[in-house]
C-alpha cells in the first residue's frame, strides 16, 4: 500500500512554502546563490585555491553541468528511460549555435534567438531518435542510445565538409546584451556575464521542470516508469509522452551546448564523448534521481569535486611530500567507486526524491525476505 | 501488496541454435561477403576475408560473454568489454615479465608459452569476472534493473582507471611472439598468426557449445536462465552457477584479449569500451542469450568492418556497426537467428 501512500502524500502536500506554485521560491534561492557562491569563493580555505574569477568561470562551467543534469534527469529520473547517448544533444545544440554564428558558416544571428533555436534543434533529434527506440525497453533503450551517443559525434568528426571534422569549428560568436549595464560582447577575461547568464538559464529551466513534474504529463511520466502497461491502460499515450521527455530532456541538453559553445568559442568533437554522457549519469545518480534540486545540487558538488576537489588534493599531497600523486587521474576510479557504492548502498541518491526513497525502503520487505533465503545458505 | 506486479516472463535464454538450416545461412553469407570484398578489394579480397574472420573471431569471443551473462541474468554486463581490456594487459605483462620481445621460432618454446598465456589469462580474467559478479552485481539481484546496470558502468569506469593508472595511458606494445610466415595451403594464402586465430576462436566455441548442450553444469546454467526459481527447487544451486557463467564469460574475453595482444600487437586502457560495444551489437545480431548467435553475429561484425573500410569508408566502419546494432533493435530486436522474443515493452 506504500506506493499509493506515497502518491496521496505527494498530491496533497503543501505546495511551497510561499504559496502559489514553486517558482517564488525558486527565484528566491537562485538569487541567494547566485550572491553567495562568489562571497564564499572569496572566504579561506576557498580563497586559496583560486581567484573570486576563477570560481565564477568554474561556476558558470559547472552550470553547463547542471543543465545537462537537469535534463537527462527528465528522461533517466522522470520517465525511467535509461539514456546513455545524452551528449550527442549536447553536441547538436553546441554545433547549433556554431552554425547561427561563426566565420564557419558566416553567419552572425545572436546569442539569445540561439539559444530558443539550439533547445528546439536538440529537441527534434530527441524525437528523431527517440522515435525509433520507442519500442523497446530498459537496457535494450540504453544500448541504443549508447549507439547513437557513438554515432553522432562521429558523424560531425567525419563530415569535414561540414563541420571541419577534427579541428572543429572555431570563433564563435559571444552573446551581447547591447550595452546594457555598460556591457556589449561578453568577453573571455570576464566570467561573470556568463555566471549571470547560466544562472538565470538553470533558473527558469528549475522552474519549468517543477511545474512540468506535477501536471499531467510529469504524472504521466512516473506512471510510465512505475509500470507502462498500466499506464496505457489507464488512457497515457504512451509514445508522445515518452517522446516527450527525450524532446525536453534534449532540449535542455541543447541550451547547454548552446551555452557551452559561446563560452569555449569553439565547438569539436571530442568535447562531446561518451564520458560526457556517463558524467551526466553520474551527476544524476548520486544527486537522486527525480529530485529536481538533489540532481542539481548533485551535479554541481561533483563537478566542483572533480575540477577544484581533486586539484587541491594534489597541491596537498604535494606540500606533504608525495610528489608523484596525481588524484586528477582518479576521476573516473572515483566516479566507477561512487556509482557502485551508491547503488549498493544508497540507491535512491545524496539527495532523494521524496517518492523514491518510500520506493527504495518502505515496500522491499517481502523482496528482502524472499532473496535472504538462498544467499544465506551460501554464505555459511 | 507490490509484490504482485508479476515479473514479465522471462525471454531471453541461454540457448543454442540446432536449426539445419543455419549453417547453409552461414555458408551463403559467406559467399555473399566474398563476393562483395573482391567487388571492394579485388585482388586483395582473400587477405581481407581472412582479416575480417580473425577480427570477427576476437568480437565473437567478447559477444560470447555478454549473450551468456545477458541470457542467465539479463544484465547488460557494461564491464565486459574492460574484461577484455584487462586480459589484453595480461598477455602483455606475462610475456614482457617472461622476457620475449619478438617471434619464438622454436615450435617447443613457443607452445607452451602460448598455453601459458592463455591459461593465465582467461583464469585470471575469469576469477576477476566472478569477484566482479559477487560484490558488484549478486546484491543487487534483486534490485530495480537499472541498479545493476548503473553499478556495471561504474565497474567498467574502475577498471578502466586502474589500468590508466596503474599500468600505462598510452598505447602498450606486446611482443609479436608468433612468427609470421605465410602458409600456403592449397590456394589459399593465410598466415600463421590468422590461421591461429581462426581456429582457436572456432575451437573455443565449439567447447562452449559442447559445454552447455551436454554437461550437467550446462544444464543447470540453461535451467537457471529459464526459470531461477524451479532451479534452485531442482537443487541446482544457483548462485554457483551465475558465478560459473562469469567464470566462463570472462575467461573467453580474457581469451580474446590475448588474441588482440598477439595479432593487433597494441592495446590501451580504452580499447574495452568500442569493442565491448561491438561485441554486444554482436551478441544482440545474433539473437540476446543464443550462443550459436552470438559466435556468427561477432563474424557478421567482423565483415562489416572490414568492408565498410574495404570500400573506402574505414572512418565510418564504427559508425556502420553502431547503425547496425540500432537498426537490429529497432526492427529484428530477436537477431538474425530470431527464434526468441526479446524484450520488447
Amino acid at each position: 500500500m506504500s506506493r499509493l501512500d506515497a502518491l496521496r502524500t505527494r498530491s496533497a502536500r503543501p505546495r511551497t512554502f510561499l504559496g502559489g506554485h514553486q517558482s517564488l521560491s525558486v527565484f528566491l534561492f537562485a538569487i541567494a546563490i547566485t550572491v553567495l557562491l562568489p562571497v564564499i569563493a572569496t572566504l579561506p580555505p576557498f580563497s586559496g585555491f583560486g581567484t573570486q574569477k576563477d570560481w565564477v568561470n568554474g561556476f558558470a562551467d559547472a552550470g553547463v553541468y547542471i543543465l545537462l543534469a537537469l535534463g537527462l534527469n527528465v528522461v533517466v529520473g522522470f520517465a525511467g528511460l535509461l539514456d546513455l547517448g545524452y551528449a550527442a544533444f549536447f553536441a547538436i545544440g553546441a554545433y547549433t549555435y556554431a552554425y547561427g554564428n561563426s566565420g564557419f558558416t558566416g553567419l552572425d544571428i545572436p546569442f539569445w534567438p540561439m539559444l530558443i533555436v539550439g533547445a528546439l534543434v536538440a529537441a527534434t533529434f530527441g524525437i528523431l531518435l527517440g522515435a525509433p527506440t520507442l519500442r523497446l525497453r530498459g537496457d535494450y533503450l540504453a544500448i541504443v542510445t549508447l549507439g547513437f551517443g557513438e554515432i553522432v559525434p562521429v558523424v560531425f568528426l567525419n563530415s569535414d565538409k561540414y563541420t571541419n571534422g577534427t579541428n572543429g569549428i572555431t570563433g564563435i560568436g559571444q552573446p551581447s546584451i547591447y550595452g546594457v549595464f555598460g556591457i556589449n560582447g561578453f568577453g573571455f577575461t570576464n566570467p561573470w556575464p556568463y555566471y549571470i547568464t547560466i544562472v538565470v538559464i538553470i533558473t527558469i529551466v528549475v522552474c519549468l521542470l517543477y511545474r512540468l513534474e506535477d501536471s499531467r504529463l510529469g504524472r504521466a511520466w512516473v506512471a510510465l516508469r512505475e509500470d507502462e502497461l498500466a499506464a496505457a491502460s489507464m488512457g497515457i499515450n504512451t509514445v508522445t509522452t515518452k517522446l516527450l521527455a527525450f524532446a525536453i530532456g534534449a532540449s535542455t541538453a541543447g541550451l547547454a551546448g548552446v551555452f557551452f559553445s559561446s563560452k569555449l568559442s569553439s565547438v569539436t568533437p571530442d568535447s562531446f564523448g561518451f564520458t560526457v554522457s556517463f558524467t551526466a549519469l553520474a551527476m544524476v545518480v548520486l544527486g537522486g534521481m527525480g529530485n529536481i534540486w538533489g540532481v542539481a545540487a548533485g551535479a554541481f558538488i561533483v563537478y566542483e569535486l572533480q575540477t577544484q576537489g581533486l586539484k587541491q588534493l594534489n597541491t596537498f599531497a604535494h606540500s606533504i611530500g608525495l610528489q608523484n600523486v596525481d588524484f586528477t587521474n582518479y576521476q573516473y576510479l572515483l566516479y566507477g567507486l561512487a556509482l557502485v557504492l551508491m547503488m549498493l548502498l544508497r540507491p535512491e541518491g545524496l539527495f532523494p526524491s521524496r517518492r523514491r526513497r518510500r520506493e527504495l525502503h518502505e515496500t522491499p520487505a517481502e523482496d528482502e525476505l524472499t532473496a535472504a533465503d538462498p544467499t544465506a545458505g551460501v554464505a555459511a | 501488496m507490490t509484490t504482485a506486479v508479476q515479473e514479465p516472463s522471462r525471454t531471453a535464454r541461454i540457448s543454442i541454435d540446432r536449426r539445419w538450416n543455419t549453417p547453409i545461412g552461414v555458408a551463403i553469407a559467406l559467399v555473399v561477403a566474398y563476393l562483395l570484398l573482391v567487388i571492394a578489394a579485388g585482388p586483395q579480397a582473400q587477405d581481407q576475408f581472412i582479416n575480417a574472420l580473425t577480427i570477427g573471431g576476437v568480437y565473437a569471443l567478447i559477444a560470447l560473454g555478454y549473450t551468456m551473462v545477458y541470457g542467465i541474468i539479463e544484465l547488460i554486463n557494461f564491464s565486459h568489454g574492460e574484461i577484455f581490456m584487462v586480459g589484453s594487459f595480461v598477455c602483455w605483462w606475462l610475456l614482457t615479465t617472461l622476457g620475449f620481445s619478438g617471434a619464438i621460432t622454436d615450435p617447443l618454446v613457443l607452445i607452451p608459452v602460448l598455453v601459458l598465456t592463455f591459461v593465465v589469462s582467461m583464469a585470471v580474467m575469469g576469477v576477476v569476472g566472478v569477484v566482479i559478479e559477487r560484490l558488484a552485481y549478486r546484491p543487487l539481484r534483486n534490485a530495480p534493473r537499472l541498479a545493476p546496470l548503473i553499478t556495471a558502468i561504474g565497474v567498467s569506469f574502475i577498471l578502466q582507471n586502474l589500468v590508466f593508472v596503474g599500468i600505462s595511458n598510452s598505447i602498450v606494445t606486446i611482443p609479436q611472439i608468433i612468427p609470421n610466415p605465410e602458409l600456403h595451403i592449397g590456394p589459399i594464402n593465410i598466415r600463421l598468426i590468422n590461421l591461429f586465430v581462426i581456429v582457436l576462436a572456432v575451437s573455443l566455441m565449439f567447447a562452449l557449445q559442447m559445454f552447455i548442450s551436454r554437461t550437467k553444469l550446462g544444464r543447470a546454467m540453461r535451467s537457471t536462465a529459464i526459470d531461477r526459481e524451479a532451479a534452485q527447487i531442482m537443487g541446482v544451486n544457483v548462485n554457483s552457477t551465475i558465478a560459473l557463467t562469469f567464470f566462463i564469460g570472462s575467461a573467453l574475453a580474457g581469451a580474446a584479449g590475448v588474441v588482440q595482444g598477439l595479432y593487433f600487437g597494441v592495446t590501451v586502457f580504452n580499447i574495452g569500451f568500442q569493442n565491448g560495444l561491438k561485441a554486444f551489437t554482436a551478441a544482440v545480431l545474433g539473437g540476446i542469450g543464443n550462443i550459436t548467435g552470438a559466435a556468427i553475429g561477432g563474424f557478421v561484425i567482423g565483415f562489416i568492418e572490414v568492408l565498410a573500410s574495404a570500400f573506402g569508408y574505414g572512418r565510418w566502419s564504427e559508425a556502420a556497426v553502431f547503425a547496425t546494432l540500432v537498426l537490429v533493435l529497432v526492427f529484428r530486436p530477436t537477431g538474425i537467428l530470431g527464434q526468441q522474443l526479446a524484450d520488447r515493452a
